[in-house]
C-alpha cells in the first residue's frame, strides 16, 4: 500500500476496523439460528404437564409414568416403609437436601419433605433417574429396601434418598400436586 | 455495460413478441366450455399482513377462528395446528385451555389396553371431523374436504407474465387468502348459457381446478355471530377466515417480516462499508 | 499452486515448524493471498466466490434441517411442518435452504453464462470447464432429490415423472426405474434413498469444487479481454483486491437472497407442494422447479418420432443431450479469439442464446399444448444450433475486432476513453506479490 500513503491513515484504518467489526457482528447474528434450533422446540416444551390417576394403587404398589421423556415413580408406601424412612437421622444422610421442586431449595431431606406432605405421607412421587449417570433404579431392592441402581451400585432408601454408592443426590421430586384425591398432576 | 443493455433490449423484444402470440392463443377459449381454470381471476384484496411491515389483525384472526370453528370445521380438518398456538391470536393461557376443552380427542391405550376419549388440552391439535380420509370422502360424495392447515399456501392462482415479475417488487404473497376469499364469495355467479354443471357439484368461476366443485355454498349472511360489531356478511366472514387460514399456514409471518427488516438494514449498512473499503483498496489500481 | 514459486515466508517459530511438517498455511497463502488475479476482472467474476458461499450455506442449513427431518412417507410432510412451526428458528432455516437452492442455481447460471461469454472454456481451461459441468450435473441431481424430501404433491409427482425418463431406455428401462425407486412406484424406499443421497451429493460437489479451484489455480483466471496474463502489471494479489471485491459481490447477492427469504419465501416454490403427496391423484399441471424448466421444455418439445427412436426416448435424449453438449463446448468453439468482447457476431448470438434459454424456461412452465409446443421446438432447435452450428462455423468465418496487446494496455485504454482520474503512475505500479 506504499503508493497510498497520501490518504489519511486514521480514516482508512477506521473504515477497515468498522467493516471488520460489522462482519463479526453479522457472522454472530447468522450463527444464532443454528444454535437456537437445538433448543427444545415448542411442542416439547408444551408437553410438560401430565395427569395420572392413582386410585388403583393400594399401599405397597407403584406406578411408573413417563414425564418429559423420563420415568416418574409414584409409590403408595406401606406403613413399614414410612416408619423406616422416618427413623433415619438426618446426620446419616449422604445428601441432607430434600431435592423437592415443590419446596424451597434448602428444605431438609426429612421423610415428610420427601413425601407428598401432611396427610399424604404414604405418597412418594419422584423422577426415577439415578442421580449418578442417569440409569433407572430398580424398585424395592438394595440394602435399604428402597431402590437400587444396577448400573453402578447406588442404594436409595424408602424415601428415595441416596444412602450408599456413587450417586451424589437424592432422587429428584418433580413439581406435582393432587388435583383430587385420586389424581396427581405432574409438571 | 451499454452492450449488455442492448442485449437485454433485444431479448425483451423477442420475449414480448413471443408472449403476445402465446397470450392470444390462450385467450381464445369458449365461454361455455372453458379449458383453463379458474374461469375468473380472484381480485386482489387488502390484507393487514401484506407488505414488508405486515402484521396479523388479532381481532380478525379471532373472528376467523370463530368462523372456522362454527362452519368449516364440520368438514375440514386442521391437523397441523395445535391449540397452544392460539395464544398467537391474543388469547390467554386460560382461554386457550377452555377453548381446547370444548373438543374431544382420542387417547390411550389406558391400563386396560382400551382407547378412550378425553378433553383436548393445549398441546393437542385440532381433531379431524372424520376418523380417516376414506370416511371423509364417503361422507362428502367422494371428495374428501382438504385439510385447512396449509390451505392459504397451497392455493394460489397463477399470476402469468408479466404480473409475476412485478410481484417480486410488490411482495405479493397473498394469492392464497385472495383465492379463498374469492371462492367463498363467488357462489352467487350464474353459469353461462350452455354450460353443463355436473350433478352434485356447484358452479363457481373462481374454483381453481374446474368449473364447479363438490362443496356447496358453505356460509351465508348472519350465520356466525360476531361480538365486536363487525358486519355479519359473507364478504366479512370470508375475509376473516382467509386471514385466519393465512395465520394457520404461516404462523411465524410477523417474526419473519420483522427479522427481515433488521437483516435488510444490516446488510445494506454492511454492504456500504464493504463497498467503501473496496474502493479504498482498489484506489491505487486502475481496473 | 500458482506456477510453483511460493512467496510464503513464515516469520514466527511456530510458522516455520509447521511449514516444515505440513505446509497448510503456505497452501492457503499461495492460493488465497498471494495468488495473482488479472486486474481487470469485473463483477461477473465474483460468482465463483458466491457459489462457494451458497454451497457452504446449503450444507450447513441442510445438516441442521436433517436434525429435525424424518424420511418416512407417513411423517416427512409433518416433520417439515414441525420445522416450520415448532422448531426454534426452524422457519428461517427451512426457507433459507429452500430458497438457497434457487439462488445456488441463479448464481451457477450467471457463472456459466460468464464462462460462455468470455470464452473461459478455451485451452488451456478445458478440464476446468468440464469439472464445472460435472458440478452442475451433481447440483441438478442434488436439487431434484432435495425437492422430493418434503413429500408434497410436486415432490411425489416430480419424482415419478423424472424417474420415468429412464423407462424410455430400450430393453433395460423398466429395470433401471425399479432399481432407482426400490419398488414399482415412488414410495418409502425411494424417499429414504433420496434422503441418503441428498445428504451425500453436496459433499461430492464440495470435492469436485476443490478440483475445480485447483485446476483454476494452475491455469489462472481468464479476464474480460481474454488475453493471457503477460507481466506483473497485468495482475493484482488475490488478497486484498479480489477478496474485498468478492465480498462486495457476495453481500449484494445475499441482499437479494434475504429479500426472498423474508418477504416472498414461497415465490419460487409451487403451491401444490404444500399439499401432502397423494399417490392416487396427480396435480392438474406438473412442473419441476424453475431451474429445470428449460430442460423440461426441451423434453416436451420432441413430440415426433425420429426414425427408430420414438418421441419419448427422443425427448429424453434431447434433454440429456442439452446438458451433455456443454461438455464439448471447448472443442465446438473454433474461434482463435477467446472473449466475446472482440467478437461482435458471437456476442449477438450469445445474447440470443440467453434470451432463448429464458424463453425455454417460460415455455417449460406452460402446458404442453398448441402453439407452446411449436415455440418450444423452435427454441430447442436454436439451443442446439448455438452449440453445434453457430459455435464451430462462426469461429471460422467471423472477423474479430482489434485486440489490445495486454491486459494493462486494455485497462489504460478503457480509462483514457472514460476520462478517468486515475494517475497513470499509480496504475502502472500496483503492488503485486505474486
Amino acid at each position: 500500500m506504499s503508493a497510498n500513503d497520501t490518504i489519511d491513515p486514521t480514516r482508512r484504518d477506521f473504515l477497515y476496523v468498522a467493516t471488520g467489526m460489522a462482519g463479526v457482528v453479522g457472522a454472530a447474528a447468522v450463527a444464532w439460528p443454528f444454535i437456537d434450533q437445538m433448543r427444545p422446540d415448542a411442542s416439547t416444551l408444551a408437553a410438560s404437564s401430565i395427569e395420572v390417576d392413582v386410585s388403583s394403587l393400594t399401599p405397597g404398589m407403584s406406578l411408573t409414568v413417563k414425564w418429559r421423556g423420563k420415568p416418574v415413580f409414584i409409590r403408595n408406601r406401606t406403613p413399614e416403609e414410612i416408619k423406616s424412612a422416618q427413623e433415619v437421622p438426618l446426620a446419616e444422610l449422604k445428601d441432607p437436601v430434600a431435592r423437592n421442586a415443590n419446596l424451597s431449595g434448602d428444605a431438609q431431606a426429612t421423610d415428610i419433605d420427601r413425601s407428598a406432605g401432611d396427610g399424604k405421607e404414604n405418597w412418594l412421587v419422584m423422577v426415577g433417574v439415578c442421580t449418578h449417570l442417569g440409569c433407572v433404579p430398580l424398585g424395592q431392592q438394595g440394602d435399604f429396601g428402597g431402590w437400587f441402581c444396577p448400573c453402578h451400585g447406588s442404594h436409595y432408601d424408602t424415601a428415595g434418598r441416596i444412602r450408599k454408592g456413587p450417586a451424589p443426590e437424592n432422587m429428584a421430586i418433580p413439581t406435582f400436586s393432587f388435583i383430587s384425591d385420586s389424581t396427581i398432576r405432574i409438571g | 455495460m451499454k452492450k449488455i443493455l442492448n442485449g437485454l433490449a433485444a431479448f425483451g423484444l423477442v420475449m414480448a413478441g413471443a408472449l403476445g402470440a402465446a397470450t392470444a392463443a390462450e385467450e381464445a377459449h369458449n365461454a361455455a366450455e372453458p379449458t383453463h381454470f379458474p374461469i375468473m381471476k380472484p381480485t386482489q384484496e387488502k390484507w393487514s399482513f401484506s407488505g414488508p411491515f405486515g402484521t396479523y389483525d388479532r381481532a380478525q384472526l379471532q373472528r376467523g377462528l370463530k368462523v372456522y370453528k362454527e362452519v368449516c370445521s364440520a368438514c375440514h380438518s386442521m391437523d397441523l395446528v395445535a391449540f397452544r398456538t392460539l395464544a398467537d391470536l391474543g388469547y390467554s393461557e386460560e382461554q386457550v385451555k377452555a377453548f381446547a376443552a370444548e373438543y374431544e380427542v382420542e387417547d390411550g391405550p389406558n391400563a386396560d389396553g382400551e382407547m378412550f376419549t378425553r378433553k383436548a388440552g393445549p398441546n393437542d391439535h385440532f381433531p379431524s371431523p372424520f376418523p380417516n380420509e376414506a370416511a371423509a370422502a364417503a361422507a362428502n360424495g367422494g371428495a374428501a374436504p382438504p385439510d385447512m392447515s396449509l390451505l392459504a399456501k397451497a392455493r394460489a392462482v397463477e399470476r402469468g407474465f408479466p404480473t409475476f415479475v412485478f410481484d417480486i417488487f410488490t411482495q405479493y404473497a397473498e394469492g392464497g387468502p385472495d383465492y379463498i376469499h374469492a371462492l367463498l364469495t363467488g357462489y352467487d355467479h350464474e353459469p353461462p348459457a350452455g354450460m353443463e354443471v355436473a350433478e352434485g357439484t356447484h358452479y363457481n368461476p373462481f374454483f381453481i381446478a374446474g368449473k364447479s366443485l363438490a362443496m356447496a355454498k358453505p356460509i351465508s349472511d348472519g350465520q356466525v355471530t360476531y361480538d365486536d360489531g363487525s358486519p355479519e356478511t359473507v364478504d366479512q366472514y370470508s375475509r376473516d377466515v382467509s386471514a385466519f387460514l393465512m395465520w394457520a399456514a404461516e404462523p411465524h409471518l410477523e417474526a419473519r417480516k420483522q427479522t427481515g427488516f433488521s437483516v435488510m438494514v444490516f446488510v445494506l449498512l454492511f454492504g456500504a462499508l464493504v463497498y467503501l473499503t473496496k474502493r479504498k483498496v482498489w484506489s491505487n489500481v486502475a481496473h | 499452486m500458482s506456477g510453483g514459486h511460493s512467496t510464503y515466508s513464515p516469520t514466527t517459530g511456530i510458522g516455520r515448524w509447521m511449514d516444515a511438517r505440513m505446509p497448510l498455511p503456505r497452501l492457503i497463502h499461495d492460493s488465497f493471498i498471494s495468488y495473482p488475479v488479472p486486474r481487470n476482472l469485473n463483477y461477473a467474476y465474483t460468482f465463483g466466490g458466491i457459489l462457494s458461499l451458497m454451497l457452504a450455506a446449503q450444507i450447513i442449513t441442510g445438516i441442521v434441517l436433517a436434525m429435525h427431518y424424518v424420511s418416512d412417507t407417513t411423517l416427512a410432510f409433518q416433520s417439515v411442518e414441525k420445522i416450520m412451526r415448532d422448531v426454534n428458528s426452524g422457519w428461517l432455516l427451512r426457507y433459507m435452504h429452500a430458497n438457497g437452492a434457487s439462488f445456488f442455481f441463479i448464481a451457477v447460471y450467471i457463472h456459466i453464462m460468464r464462462g460462455l461469454y468470455y470464452g473461459s472454456y478455451k485451452a488451456p481451461r478445458e478440464l476446468l470447464w468440464i469439472l464445472g459441468c460435472i458440478i452442475y450435473l451433481l447440483m441438478m441431481a442434488t436439487g431434484f432429490m432435495g425437492y422430493v424430501l418434503p413429500w408434497g404433491q410436486m415432490s411425489f409427482w416430480g419424482a415419478t415423472v423424472i424417474t420415468g425418463f429412464f423407462t424410455a431406455i430400450p430393453l433395460v428401462g423398466d429395470w433401471i426405474q425399479q432399481l432407482l425407486l426400490g419398488g414399482f412406484a415412488v414410495d418409502n424406499p425411494t424417499l429414504n434413498r433420496f434422503f441418503a443421497l441428498h445428504y451425500l451429493l453436496p459433499f461430492m460437489i464440495a470435492g469436485v469444487v476443490v478440483l475445480h479451484v485447483w485446476a483454476l489455480h494452475v491455469v489462472g483466471q481468464t479476464n474480460p479481454t481474454g488475453i493471457e496474463v503477460k507481466s506483473k502489471t497485468d495482475v493484482v494479489a488475490f488478497t486484498p483486491y479480489a477478496t474485498i471485491k468478492d465480498a462486495f459481490g457476495m453481500i449484494v447477492f445475499v441482499f437479494v437472497f434475504a429479500y426472498f427469504i423474508f418477504y416472498i419465501p414461497n415465490f419460487l416454490g409451487h403451491p401444490d407442494n404444500y399439499i401432502q403427496a397423494n399417490s392416487l391423484k396427480t396435480p392438474a399441471h406438473i412442473v419441476p422447479e424453475w431451474y429445470y424448466l428449460p430442460f423440461y421444455a426441451i423434453l416436451r418439445a420432441i413430440t415426433f418420432n425420429i426414425g427408430p427412436i420414438d418421441s419419448k426416448l427422443g425427448g429424453v435424449i434431447a434433454m440429456f443431450g442439452s446438458i451433455a453438449v456443454l461438455f464439448f463446448v471447448p472443442w465446438l468453439d473454433t474461434s482463435k479469439v477467446r472473449s466475446a468482447v472482440y467478437r461482435p457476431w458471437y456476442k449477438l448470438f450469445f445474447w440470443l442464446f440467453v434470451a432463448n434459454a429464458i424463453f425455454l424456461g417460460w415455455l417449460g412452465s406452460r402446458p404442453a399444448e398448441g402453439s407452446y409446443v411449436i415455440m418450444a421446438q423452435f427454441s430447442t432447435f436454436y439451443y442446439f444450433a448455438f452449440f453445434l452450428i453457430i459455435m464451430p462455423v462462426l469461429g471460422l468465418i467471423e472477423t474479430p475486432r482489434r485486440m489490445p496487446n495486454s491486459i494493462t494496455e486494455a485497462v489504460l485504454e478503457k480509462n483514457k476513453a472514460g476520462a478517468s482520474v486515475q494517475p497513470a503512475g499509480a496504475a502502472a505500479s500496483p503492488e503485486v506479490k505474486g
